[in-house]
């Protein structure tokens, strides 16, 4: 599926929801198995319960730190209705791995306006290759509900090359001790989702 | 040496420790924050944070005149806030070399204007570097300290959110080994700027550009890329990794110094090619400039000046495709940002709504107090301006209307400059009313300490500013404390604050949810009884997140309110709005 030199990952989520963890990962990971690596985030007011993307491209040589608009091969969402919104980024012929969570914006919550249904049918409608990955059940059965980032990116790795072991040595470079045995767990059951 | 994925932050921050900075001083701001939050890894270097970006700089100049290397860092607008020290200590020149690195922010992610640093650095006539990734975020930096001193004057490095907040592969370098000697030197002549000795320096920094410019013809920070075709891109920052990105084949010049400009070489490049393109992020600077040179370019008249730049952007500005088209999907409902739920601040702005006050707002996460449905601010200029924006305001209408003025400020934005305006309401007699909003951290940039914290950076134990003190030395009488998550007490005490025919200042005081230090008590959230909720939707015009309307028809008139339970903080507000005891905690 990846036709061009630099690969671009588009991860879309609500602010807050604690994304910085996966993306470091996911950039080391990819930075050890000897790519060119940028990575691109907001915070401050942006991430006050917003919604946000973040950027990751790897390749041999990368550029821009943002993702051409429309090159995105991948698309990471932690959140259904953040994903929905940047379906036009990504390539027809690319890949949707999501968390299949909902979280209300203001205007749904004050009951102004519906949540749309059935995200995950309307995102096979453009892209072939979508995954929803039952996220905060995993990460239950993980141990821990806070591992939901991590069951993702499991999942997320079932669409990128990098061997199973650079994962799990990223992990044990950037997560705490005390919580690696429970995101080992969690990185595993995403791994296991395959579609 | 060692490969890591490093931001721009986490680069600056190391550049320092590799420069042997000894003293770093800054006030949070995105998306400049983490480069003082990454310093503190670095022991030898002492980093603080200071109430405003003012003082921050003024330290470090002390630091630089006993002979230290001195870094501060600050976002674009804590320039203007800085501006007096840095135009005056340009003439004096460094002891120790001093960088100010001010981090930009096009687009506004996190800003209320996208004003350009470059334009400081020629304003106030001291050096600029502008680096493109974060290497160079490490390697300009570095470069920064030594030709602060080789040129005698403070160097400001420019980053942007795309840099800051980027991370790209780093190789690190060898830290200097010895830290320069420091000390007492008198240099009365150098550093008093009495008209008599200013005179005297103005002609020296005027000739030190000019040198500077010339010298900088020849390094390698200032690189042209051979390629091919009859365009040539003049372009510097994270600007060039669009134009790299879009023109892959074009010869480019990349600057690595934009102030002053290596105008030789630009010359000697634009004579080359049949077109120039400068490729720059916000303001014409480089275009200009280089206009006024006496060369043609293609500029602004087709890169965009407003927002950031991106690939596509800049596809379409060169006519290189067409603008990307949305996918036809229905219209979503928008996700703006919104206060965490618990946050001390929705109950205060909830009262002001009701009780109808006109409110001069300030800078920090309160700045969402103006989105509906809490629709309760109505001006927000600055850091501090609420304070004095209220006095004004209060001068030109009617005693009616004079009561309903109320400057809303932070804690730490009080601290920053809302003092000042403090002590003016006191002195003249205004009839405006103050609120701080006390949350106990600096908010909206990630909970960063300060003086009325009682915790410094690094995490010790330091004295804690007493806010109602303070308030009453500068002349307040009426100074009220609240606890905001008290619905009532609040809208009361802002009630009688506002009827006061003096100057009156509320403290609104609980920490913030996401704070660090204080350990907060943890309450069990709440739920909603649906047999009790009547659907009267009283909870739901406090906007919060954890809060949600279960519409029981088609179109959404009736229907029930329901608590989620992984959001709810159990911070009782809504449960207060609830005239049917619908609202009850969890317990299991």
């Amino acid at each position: 599926m990846i036709d061009n030199k630099v690969t671009n990952i588009l991860m879309a989520g609500v602010g807050g929801q604690g994304t910085l963890l996966a993306s470091e990962i996911l950039s080391e990971v990819l930075m050890q198995a000897g790519h060119d690596v940028k990575k691109a985030e907001v915070h401050g007011m942006a991430q006050r319960g917003g919604s946000v993307v973040s950027h990751v491209r790897f390749g041999p040589k990368v550029y821009s730190p943002t993702i051409p608009e429309g090159k995105a091969d991948i698309l990471f969402g932690f959140e259904l209705l953040e994903t929905y919104r940047y379906l036009s980024l990504v390539k027809p012929n690319g890949a949707v791995v999501v968390n299949n969570l909902r979280i209300a914006p203001p205007s749904v919550a004050l009951g102004q306006s519906r949540y749309p249904d059935d995200i995950a049918t309307k995102l096979r409608q453009h892209v072939s290759d979508v995954r929803v990955v039952d996220g905060l059940q995993l990460a239950e059965q993980a141990g821990n509900p806070r591992t939901v980032n991590t069951v993702l990116l499991g999942a997320l790795s079932n669409v990128l090359e990098a061997a199973n072991e650079q994962w799990l040595a990223a992990m044990r470079k950037l997560v705490p001790a005390r919580f690696l045995d429970v995101n080992l767990r969690a990185f595993e059951l995403g791994r296991a989702v395959k579609d | 040496m060692q490969k890591t994925v490093l931001s721009g932050n986490e680069a600056f921050a190391r550049a320092a420790f590799e420069a042997g900075v000894m003293v770093a001083s800054a006030y949070p701001g995105t998306p400049s924050t983490e480069i003082l939050e990454n310093i503190i890894q670095y022991d030898r270097i002492d980093a603080s944070w200071a109430p405003n970006e003012k003082v921050s700089v003024e330290v470090a100049i002390g630091a630089s005149m006993g002979g230290a290397r001195a870094l501060v860092t600050m976002k674009h607008v804590g320039v203007n806030v800085a501006a007096d020290p840095l135009f005056t200590f340009a003439y004096t020149g460094v002891r120790g070399g001093f960088v100010l690195v001010a981090a930009d922010d096009p687009e506004m992610h996190s800003s209320q204007n996208e004003q350009d640093s470059r334009n400081y650095a020629k304003f106030a006539k001291v050096p600029m570097l502008e680096p493109a990734d974060s290497q160079e975020a490490l390697d300009f930096t570095r470069l920064a300290f030594d030709l602060s001193e080789k040129f005698d004057a403070p160097v400001m490095v420019r980053s942007t959110t795309r840099l800051s907040h980027s991370k790209s592969v780093v190789t690190l370098g060898e830290p200097l080994a010895e830290l320069p000697q420091t000390g007492l030197k008198r240099d009365p002549a150098k550093f008093v700027m009495l008209p008599g000795n200013a005179r005297v320096r103005h002609p020296v920094i005027e000739k030190s550009l000019e040198e500077l410019a010339e010298w900088a013809c020849d390094q390698p920070f200032n690189r042209i890329e051979e390629g091919t075709g009859e365009v040539g891109i003049i372009t510097a920052g994270v600007a060039y990794q669009y134009a790299r990105e879009v023109f892959p084949e074009a010869s480019i010049l990349k600057l690595g110094l934009v102030n002053p400009l290596p105008k030789r070489l630009i010359r000697e490049f634009a004579a080359r090619y049949k077109t120039v393109y400068v490729i720059e992020e916000l303001d014409p600077f480089i275009e200009e400039q280089v206009r006024a040179m006496g060369i043609s370019v293609v500029g602004k008249e087709k890169v965009p000046l407003c927002g950031e730049l991106s690939p596509g952007r800049l596809r379409q500005a060169f006519d290189l495709e067409e603008a990307h088209a949305p996918l036809a999907t229905e219209s979503l409902p928008p996700r703006p940002p919104n206060m965490c739920p618990g946050c001390p601040h929705r109950g205060v702005f909830y009262a002001l709504n009701r009780l109808k006050a006109f409110v001069t707002g300030d800078i920090g996460c309160y700045t969402l107090g103006f989105m509906p449905p809490l629709s309760a601010m109505d001006s927000c200029i600055c850091m501090g301006a609420s304070v004095g924006n209220a006095t004004g305001l209060a001068k030109v209408i009617g005693d009616e209307e004079q009561h309903k003025v109320v400057g809303v400020i932070g804690d730490s934005t009080f601290l920053h400059t809302g003092i000042n305006g403090l002590i003016d309401m006191v002195y003249n007699k205004s009839k405006a009313t103050l609120i701080i909003l006390d949350n106990g951290t600096t908010g909206m940039t990630g909970r960063q300490d300060h003086p009325g914290t009682g915790y410094t950076l690094k995490g010790n134990e330091a004295f804690r500013v007493d806010l109602e003190g303070l308030c009453r030395a500068v002349g307040v009488e009426h100074v009220t404390t609240v606890d905001p998550y008290q619905m009532e007490e609040t809208r009361l005490a802002i009630e009688s604050a506002m009827k006061t025919p003096e100057v009156a200042v509320v403290i609104t005081r609980r920490p913030c949810v996401l704070i660090k230090h204080d350990v907060l008590e943890k309450k069990a959230p709440l739920y909603v009884d649906v047999d009790k909720c009547t659907g009267c939707k009283a909870c739901l015009k406090i906007g919060c997140p954890a809060i949600e309307w279960q519409p029981a028809d088609g179109d959404g008139a009736r229907g029930v309110a329901k608590v989620d339970r992984l959001l709810c903080t159990g911070c009782g507000i809504c449960e207060q709005l609830c005239k049917f005891e619908a609202f009850g905690v969890c317990n299991d």
